[in-house]
């Protein structure tokens, strides 16, 4: 019974894992190429990493793999917001068919008045 | 559960087109952060095959390396020094 | 009290990694905590004991089932927008506004944008938030924090504030 959860689990997390996969090679700027990366390997990693309870039962391998998920929840997002904030800064425009860009705005703005 | 590591590998390979190919450097970041966490998916599914937590403590240490090593290219991307 | 308290999360963390009750494993287990905690722990961000209460972690238990629903909810729709031939997307980086000032509060308010449905935080100026959003709906800012913020901003000001 637990192994078909596991199972479960591992196809939904690869599955994710591979769209991510092909949001990084189809999306048209880094920043939505960072969007379906981030999103979709994250929660399918996730989802891998917590099949391991599923397969392995209670102990310290599925521990140590629960870990494992909570600090990949909360470095990925970090270090998603910490290259995208590097990238606008470093001076890469937003793909052509972009609607607005309020941030490129307000920071020509500040460099105005200094 | 090969099947799942053919998936895993493709995956590993479309990171590795988007690093030799990206127009830009935060592309190739990008693409260096995601194979990093698909590595701790791969060692998860190591330790499931063979039953031992050493895949585990890799993977543990390869989620924090990883995210370390985004960090300091996103500092170098910006162009800051590394104590700020 | 704040350092004691940061000493024995870190000790949980070390207790949880090697998962044994070995005295050697438990002994350089206080050594790392005692040394990690003199090192770093200035810069650490749990906020007192503040947040050690029954109804901020009622709340915290509410905030998390929200959290994995819309990071569910933001697969299938990244999922939708790789797979469609034709890439149905508009981005655009709009600006919000928050209303919450715990520095805490405000990284798991950035985090849980990153990981919902075609938003991505990109940097915090003051109280202001810049957001790529995938697909924008309109261009005001009022709108914006209506549609992407307010929904976790009300639990989490249960949890932080």
């Amino acid at each position: 019974m637990s192994e078909t959860i596991g199972y479960i689990l591992l196809t939904v997390g690869i599955a994710f894992d591979v769209l991510g996969c092909i949001g990084l090679v189809r999306l048209p700027d880094v920043y939505n190429r960072l969007q379906a990366g981030t999103k979709c390997v994250t929660l399918g990693t996730a989802a891998i990493l917590l099949s391991v309870l599923f397969f392995t039962g209670f102990n310290a391998i599925s521990v140590k793999a629960l870990l494992c998920i909570w600090f990949i929840l909360i470095t990925s997002p970090t270090a998603a917001h910490a290259i995208s904030r590097a990238a606008h800064r470093s001076g890469i425009r937003l793909w052509k068919g972009s609607v607005l860009d309020r941030y490129a705005e307000d920071r020509e703005g500040a460099e105005d008045k200094q | 559960m090969n099947v799942y590591i053919g998936l895993l590998i493709l995956c590993i390979f479309m990171c590795l087109y988007r690093v030799g190919r990206g127009p830009t450097a935060p592309d190739r970041t990008v693409a260096i952060d995601i194979l990093g966490t698909l590595v701790v998916g791969f060692c998860a599914m190591w330790s499931i095959i063979t039953k031992r937590d050493l895949y585990m403590n890799i993977a543990i240490s390869w989620s924090l390396l990883n995210f370390i090593g985004s960090l300091a290219l996103a500092k170098y991307l910006e162009g800051r020094g590394f104590d700020e | 009290m704040k350092r004691f308290l940061h000493f024995l999360i870190i000790y949980a963390v070390w207790l949880l990694l090697t998962w044994s009750v070995q005295w050697q494993e438990l002994l350089v287990g206080v050594l790392v905590a005692l040394f990690a905690e003199l090192l770093l722990g200035d810069i650490f961000p749990v906020e007192g004991v503040k947040i050690f209460h029954p109804r901020r972690f009622f709340w915290l238990f509410v905030y998390f089932w929200v959290f994995i629903w819309a990071m569910i909810r933001a697969n299938f729709d990244v999922a939708y927008r790789v797979l469609n031939i034709y890439l149905p997307i508009k981005p655009g980086i709009v600006k919000v506004r928050t209303k919450l000032t715990s520095d805490m509060g405000r990284t798991f308010l950035a985090n849980s944008i990153t990981l919902t449905p075609g938003t991505m935080t990109v940097d915090m100026i003051g109280d202001h938030l810049y957001i790529h959003w995938i697909n924008v709906q309109s261009p005001d800012i009022q709108k914006d924090t209506e549609i992407i913020v307010r929904h976790f901003e009300r639990i989490l000001e249960r949890i932080f504030e």
